[in-house]
């Protein structure tokens, strides 16, 4: 019987088999391994049985290290377990790892290979993860594909039972996890048969039991500790004939032939190159081109990495051999060599004793680096390595696809040196997250995967923006197989969903000659060859392209399909690629959506069809002049004003350069400039909020709400008019706190602003001529985006006022403050975002931040561009990002430092006599920094200071001077989101909260993972669904306030700035200015909760309303004032929580996935939020002074 | 005494109807409502809103936020069953009254444009329900939809459901068209096994604190009641549909005036939403009172009594008694 054919990625085809073949699943969300545990745990929730009939339990843990432990304890007592991990997820493995081999424990973790962060994190593909496991006593199994990652997956379930040795199995994390790929399926029964049922039992047999007790996990001496580690030799050394007979089961089940060592190409090769992971596709596919062409070269595909089997390698070499590249996809700084080359170094020493076999040549040997963080790995390159062999020295120690200038490893080599088969397609599709292109992608795909005897593969490459990010998908069709584990770059297709793309990416240098090109744009058939850049039209015209357009927002919005034209595009991809015949394509994509959408509901399966009908009627050919003459260019990536180091690194990496920079481009240490986000123009708006000075009240609320910081408010003379420009906006100052002739100007960032409207949406101000209109509104930017832009450069030239005299504390006085942290690339309407960006106004200038890894980290910290941001003077924010689970206590070490340096600076000042004189050091050493003046005044005497110590030579003046600017007061932040906070960093939390140091935390609770996609985090409220909690979470959310509170040293408040935003501002002030650790857990609505952002400030209101999100400050120093420390700042429940909850998607979707179970935990939440709140009242009263209570 | 009606062909012991409202959503009160006499009920409606707009909702928010950024191709789990609550806790209701009471349930639907909300009805039908209320709640805002286009939609809805089930089906609407009554009979012709008259349509009024639209619904008042009366009593000599009127019946007197009218039930919301169920008691003893008096021994003997076909002035009901009225009044009838 044929297997059944199946369109996936490796995430979904590994998960299937780990699903089927256990009984606990132990999981934890790590990009790019998270969707295999969401697979599991839909798959589950769905009661999908594994293949002994039973579902298998999953289970979501804290942290990997929490999912380790589970599984050791699930393993030990007898349960077939496995687990998914990545990167740093597996090094917090690693100590369970140790113990679960020691034990002879069988166990499959399956591992999306993902680099460790090293200078900086990377959520890419590369073996660092994989390598770092060696020690642990873990087999190591390496997939190169999506239908090998199923495969292995299989075998390593079946030879962990066999050989007890647990298994790590690990593919390359993005490259082959997300790719997608019409694979084999693997039938229950084939598994079922691969899998010896007296395995199992025997795993049973050793599991821990009151009924047979035994003791494991003793504590051992130096008299028996080594002989009793040597015990498992005799397994290690069996495990590779076991994975090798695994195998040749799997071969006469499936047909499918592997070996532990793959040897590939000509029985008479000369040159092999040994690799690992999908690399090992790539030149798969290049050596037979090469050997085509004359060559004799081959490769080794390390499948079984652990154990070792020397005399396997050996064994997979050609006789005829004379130059071996050893490739590995990780860095081991300060190595002899990488991993992989130094085990074929010592299996080549040992076949010269063993005589395994006779090379008839000297072997030269070399090692090389490649392809970390996913970098391109082509044929090119792997061409040039066998180029590089065929000399007589060959380079050693080199890297490959970059271009090192520094310490010169790389190989330079020409990326055009390859042509693909004649018999592939490649297309290349550019679109936004939003517009729905990669889904088209994914669907086409399917489509053609499913329909035909086609290979199909799939890969989407996203920027590391979360609003108006830019999505490129790479799609291969062909009858043979698809080998190609890299980008598409030169394609037949190449479609643009997005005109603003034209002058901003060069789409068609990818054009094969006679290319497609499709372009969704809003012009008519005689207007659209104008409205090309005229780079573009001379590409269109060399190339001889054949050029399609079609106006896709028109006919998805008549359709009644609003903004999403996946449908659209998809349908004129099939009309005009010819991969299928026309009429079969649109019947198939009308039986796709059928199938998509038929549970949906009636009306969207009409409005699909109609679209696809109408796509085919308004897709038209244009015709091509022979010159071109377009007016219009490309737009450069950054200004020409921008800094040299923007315009040289930051700009290259914005246009898609940045494979090309060099290694000199870079600090050693990973440290980059800030304030790159200003220069980085991303123009992504439709719409823009537009100012009706004569009705704004200067409240300050629509900068406060901003996520982005576009929206700005400065107060400034009258007389600066003079120079503005003819629509720059402006307004009396309003309040008696202004001089006479103060003028204030709210101006928008056209450029910057992402258009999520909540600046409009939480305007009080209404036009009492038009009531529907308020201060600001919504407007189409294209007519006023020339003017906007001069106004905002104006607007930038107004210095900033004297933060003296500003009210900083209130929420419109803070909103006269610059913000230090501007156009990040968090979600349009991100709801963290305006946390951190009032944060900065108060504290910028003197604050350090830690930043727990997460979304925060990315909008934070992501290249190519950084949004904290320094003001005139160069102070700001000073931002780093450690790890996910150890941010409170890498900010405690920032404190220690600042508090440490303060202190030896005062020591050192008070010793300095004569040098400094008295009055000014005594004014330093009393100096009150409680306010913004006084800080300044310190800041002042500080530079005083420091001139003074420079003018003097002595030891202690050059060792003050090096510590004199932390005098001035410094404000430590830690920052991060509920999966920190609440699980995998809240032992750590927990400690720095009771630490006594003054550190400030911000939790910024969505009360999801949001940035690995929406799983349940401790912050989950009951009843909502989330991914690892798809059918609801049966939990009520963790009260961390409360939970702070008890230790009763720490500030500590919950806010929402939605709700009461002058209660925020009170508890950032109180926070910072607490001498201890406080904690503010901030109510941050966010795309995860599933609904229009724009009412993100009403839902949290709402929130408070329900009584579902209690507001309160607890102020420990409140205590010995005598006073009430736990101030309830909000009012009792006022209306039912289903009013808050049903408008977002993530209560209401369970209602249509289960509606009875959504009713009890709907039922059970609002008794909780009544009962939580009785708490609370108890809490003001239990913290009530003694005489109040008296009384 | 025989106060039994035939209504959209079923039997009915008496002509009062309880009409879409909020009170059948709890099938406790259903069930006082039959105790103290209701002879059929009419369920709240599903509209078309509830069926479409939550699939779009959770299509958009299941869609689009994913698949433009890495770490996060998606948002949700993707969930293996679409349920549509409204929809499917509606045809729930359908079976729980159908199970509790043993008087008729007339299921509604309330929508009007194209779409698939119509194959609800069917559901409705399967789930039970005796009958179908189509109410069609339509403002003709855009000034480039003719009369007759709106027309023709009241049309193409009810021949939709029509199509798609065998058990009666009435249809509730207002009464401002041009020509109500040709409205009424292009109905009947389409297939209408009843006219609900009138529909009373949510009316906007201003917040004036806080300058915004508000669209709470008052109650009728009996004063209501008489726009139905003229348009059942015109129209009962036309048209063999079924007749029901409703809006602004609330005593024993306005169910005998509709029943002379012409009319075959009289339903009633605001009186039981404002008085409870038990209302019913003294309305049915009244109108007892009242027929006995005037010696009528059935419903049936008093439908269409009052008809325009039946009284003596039928212009009563037009243009000669508006102008009879307001040459009657005299400033003095200020004072």
């Amino acid at each position: 019987m044929s297997a059944k054919k199946v369109t996936i990625d490796a995430n979904e085809a590994t998960a299937y088999i780990a699903h089927h073949l256990s009984e606990v699943v132990a999981i934890y969300p790590i990009t790019p391994a998270s969707p295999m545990g969401e697979w599991a745990d839909e798959w589950t929730m769905g009661g999908k049985k594994n293949v002994w009939g039973t579902v298998p339990e999953v289970v979501e843990l804290q942290s990997e290290g929490g999912a380790a432990g589970t599984m050791h304890g699930a393993l030990q007592t007898g349960a077939l377990t496995t687990t998914f991990t990545a990167s740093q997820g597996l090094l917090l493995m690693m100590p369970n790892l140790y113990k679960i081999a020691g034990e002879l424990t069988p166990a499959v973790v399956h591992v999306a290979a993902r680099t460790v962060a090293t200078h900086a994190l990377s959520i890419f593909g590369d073996h660092s993860d994989a390598m770092a496991m060696r020690m642990t006593g873990m087999a190591l199994l390496s997939s190169n594909s999506v239908q090998e990652a199923m495969d292995m997956a299989m075998i390593a379930h079946a030879a962990t039972l066999e050989s007890r040795i647990p298994f790590i199995h690990f593919f390359d994390g993005f490259r082959t996890s997300h790719e997608v790929q019409k694979i084999d399926q693997l039938s229950p029964e084939i598994m079922k048969k691969m899998i010896d049922e007296d395995w199992i039992i025997n795993h049973r047999n050793r599991a821990l039991t009151p009924d047979k007790p035994v003791l494991r996990g003793t504590a051992q001496n130096p008299d028996v500790f080594f002989q009793a580690r040597e015990t498992v030799n005799s397994y290690y050394n069996a495990c590779p004939e076991i994975v090798q007979k695994t195998m040749d089961r799997f071969n006469e089940l499936t047909g499918r032939s592997y070996k532990l060592f793959e040897y590939h190409g000509p029985e008479d090769a000369e040159r092999v190159i040994i690799l690992m992971g999908s690399g090992a596709e790539t030149a798969h596919e290049t050596v037979d081109k090469l050997n085509e062409k004359g060559e004799k070269v081959g490769i080794v595909k390390v499948r079984l990495y652990r154990p070792f089997s020397m005399e396997h390698l050996i064994e997979s070499l050609p006789e005829t051999l004379q130059g071996i590249a050893v490739l590995d996809r990780t860095k081991e700084p300060g190595s002899a060599g990488e991993p992989l080359y130094n085990d074929v170094l010592a299996a080549l020493q040992e076949n010269r004793a063993e005589e395994w076999k006779t090379f008839k040549k000297e072997l030269k040997i070399v090692n090389g680096r490649y392809g970390l963080s996913s970098k391109e790995f082509t044929p090119p390159m792997i061409k040039r390595i066998f180029d590089e062999l065929k000399e007589e020295k060959p380079k050693n120690h080199f890297t490959i696809g970059i271009h090192d200038d520094v310490t010169h490893t790389s190989l330079d080599y020409d990326a055009d040196d390859w042509e693909s088969d004649d018999d592939l397609f490649e297309g290349l599709f550019y679109g936004l997250g939003a517009d729905g292109t990669v889904s088209a992608n994914k669907n086409s795909i399917k489509i053609i995967g499913d329909n035909t005897d086609f290979n199909a593969q799939g890969y989407f490459v996203y920027d590391s923006k979360k609003s108006g990010a830019t999505t490129v998908s790479h799609l291969r069709f062909g009858p043979k197989p698809i080998r190609s584990a890299y980008l598409i770059d030169k394609a037949d297709f190449i479609a643009c969903h997005q005109s603003q793309f034209l002058n901003r990416f060069d789409m068609l240098k990818h054009a094969k000659p006679g290319a497609i090109f499709l372009l969704n744009a809003p012009y008519e058939p005689d207007e659209v060859w104008d409205q090309v850049p005229q780079k573009v039209q001379q590409q269109i015209i060399d190339k001889n392209i054949r050029f399609y357009s079609i106006d896709a927002y028109k006919v998805a919005r008549e359709n009644g399909m609003g903004t999403r034209i996946n449908t659209v595009m998809q349908t004129c991809f099939f009309a005009i690629s010819e991969i299928l015949p026309k009429e079969k394509a649109i019947l198939m994509i009308k039986n796709a959506i059928k199938k998509a959408y038929g549970s949906k509901g009636e009306n969207i399966l009409q409005s699909n069809y109609a679209a696809v009908d109408n796509s085919v009627e308004n897709l038209f050919e244009v015709e091509i002049p022979s010159k071109a003459d377009s007016a219009l260019e490309m737009r450069p990536p950054v200004p020409d004003e921008a800094p040299e180091y923007v315009q040289k690194v930051i700009a290259e990496i914005i246009a898609g350069n940045g494979d090309a920079l060099p290694v000199s481009a870079f600090e050693a240490d990973g440290t980059f400039p800030t304030g790159t986000t200003k220069w980085e123009k991303r123009n992504i708006a439709q719409e823009i909020p537009v100012l009706e000075p004569d009705i704004c009240i200067q409240c300050g609320k629509c900068m406060m709400v901003c996520p982005h910081a576009v929206i700005r408010m400065k107060a400034f003379e009258g007389e600066l008019l003079e120079a503005a420009p003819e629509t720059f906006k402006y307004m009396d100052a309003r309040g008696r706190e202004w001089p006479e002739n103060t003028k204030v100007s709210i101006q928008v960032s056209p450029e910057d602003c992402t258009g999520c409207e909540l600046c409009v949406e939480v305007c009080p101000v209404k036009d009492r001529k038009q009531v529907g209109r308020k201060a600001l509104n919504m407007e189409a930017i294209d007519p006023l985006l020339e003017q906007e832009i001069e106004n905002w450069e104006f607007f930038l030239t107004i210095p900033e006022y004297d933060r003296s005299q500003i009210k900083a504390e209130t929420v419109k006085g803070s909103q006269f403050l610059e913000p230090l942290f501007e156009f990040s690339g968090a979600c349009a309407g991100c709801g963290e975002t305006p946390y951190i960006k009032v944060i900065t106004q108060l504290y910028g200038d003197r604050m350090v931040i830690a930043n727990a890894t997460g979304c925060s980290s990315i909008y934070g910290g992501n290249l190519p561009s950084t949004p904290y941001t320094t003001n005139k003077h160069g102070l700001g924010p000073a931002w780093s990002n450690s790890l996910f689970e150890d941010n409170a206590e890498f900010g405690l070490g920032f404190r220690l430092t600042i508090d440490k340096h303060e202190e030896q600076a005062r020591e050192l000042l008070k010793q300095m006599n004569g040098s400094v004189e008295n009055g000014l050091r005594d004014e330093i050493l009393s100096a009150d920094q409680t306010t913004e003046p006084g800080i300044f005044e310190q800041r002042e005497r500080i530079g005083k200071l420091k001139k003074l110590l420079e003018k003097s030579d002595s030891k202690d003046a050059k060792m003050l001077n090096s510590l004199a600017d932390y005098l001035v007061r410094k404000s430590v932040w830690i920052f991060g989101g509920d999966g920190w906070a609440y699980d995998i960093g809240y032992g750590g939390l927990d400690h720095v909260l009771a630490s006594g140091r003054d550190v400030n935390i911000l939790v910024m609770d969505t009360e999801v993972y949001s940035n690995t996609g929406g799983q349940c985090s401790k912050a989950t409220p009951l009843g909502a669904v989330a991914k690892f909690a798809a059918a609801g979470k049966r939990i009520g959310k963790k009260d961390l306030g409360l939970m702070s509170v008890s230790g009763g040293g720490a500030y500590v408040a919950r806010v929402a700035m939605g709700a009461n935003d002058m209660q925020m501002m009170k508890a950032i002030v109180e926070a910072e200015r607490y001498p201890g650790p406080s904690i503010i857990i901030a109510y941050s609505h966010c795309i995860a909760h599933g609904y229009d952002m724009k009412y993100g400030l009403q839902q949290q209101k709402l929130a408070v309303d329900s009584g579902y999100w209690p507001l309160f400050r607890f102020d420990p120093m409140k205590i010995e004032e005598g006073e009430n420390p736990f101030q309830l700042d909000s009012k009792a429940p006022k209306i039912p929580l289903k009013e808050f909850a049903y408008n977002e998607m993530r209560y209401l979707m369970l209602t249509k996935s289960q509606p009875k179970v959504a009713k009890e935990l709907i039922t059970q939440a609002q008794k909780d939020v009544i009962e939580q709140w009785r708490v609370y009242e108890q809490m003001v009263k239990v913290y009530e002074p003694e005489k109040e209570k008296n009384e | 005494m025989n106060f039994e009606t035939e209504y959209l062909g079923l039997s009915l012991k008496n002509p009062l109807v309880a009409s879409a409202s909020p009170l059948s959503s709890n099938v406790d009160t259903v069930k006082k409502l039959e105790d103290a006499g209701v002879s059929a009920v009419v369920m709240y409606s599903l509209f078309e809103e509830q069926i479409t707009a939550e699939n779009k909702a959770l299509d958009h928010y299941l869609s689009t936020s994913g698949e433009s950024y890495a770490e996060a191709t998606s948002y949700f789990p993707k969930p293996t069953e679409y349920h549509n609550l409204h929809a499917e806790e509606y045809l729930e209701q359908i079976k729980t009254l159908k199970d509790a009471v043993d008087i008729p349930v007339i299921a509604s639907i309330n929508g009007i444009s194209k779409g698939g909300w119509t194959s609800y009805a069917k559901k409705m039908e399967e789930a039970g329900a005796d009958a179908i209320e189509l109410n069609v709640y339509y403002i003709a805002g855009d000034p480039q939809i003719t009369s007759a286009e709106v027309e023709q939609r009241y049309i193409d809805d009810l021949q939709a459901v029509k199509g798609s089930v065998e058990i009666p089906v009435s249809v509730k609407l207002g009464p401002y068209f041009s020509s109500f009554g040709n409205m009424a009979v292009r109905l009947q012709e389409a297939g209408a096994d009843g006219l609900v008259l009138f529909n009373r349509f949510y009316q906007p009024d201003f917040n004036l604190e806080d300058l915004e639209v508000e669209t709470s619904l008052e109650l009728s008042s009996s004063f209501e009641k008489r726009l139905p009366l003229r348009w059942i009593a015109m129209l009962r000599p036309h048209l063999s549909c079924s007749l029901a009127a409703t809006t602004g019946i609330h005593t024993a007197h306005d169910v005998i005036k509709m029943t002379l009218a012409g009319a075959d039930v009289a339903m009633m919301a605001s009186v039981l939403l404002l008085k409870g169920p038990g209302v019913l008691v003294p309305i049915l003893n009244e109108m007892k009172l009242w027929m006995e008096e005037k010696e009528y021994i059935s419903i049936e003997e008093m439908k269409g009594a009052m008809s325009s076909a039946s009284v003596a002035d039928p212009s009563a009901f037009e243009r000669a008694n508006y102008i009879k009225v307001l040459q009657g009044f005299s400033l003095n009838d200020f004072k």
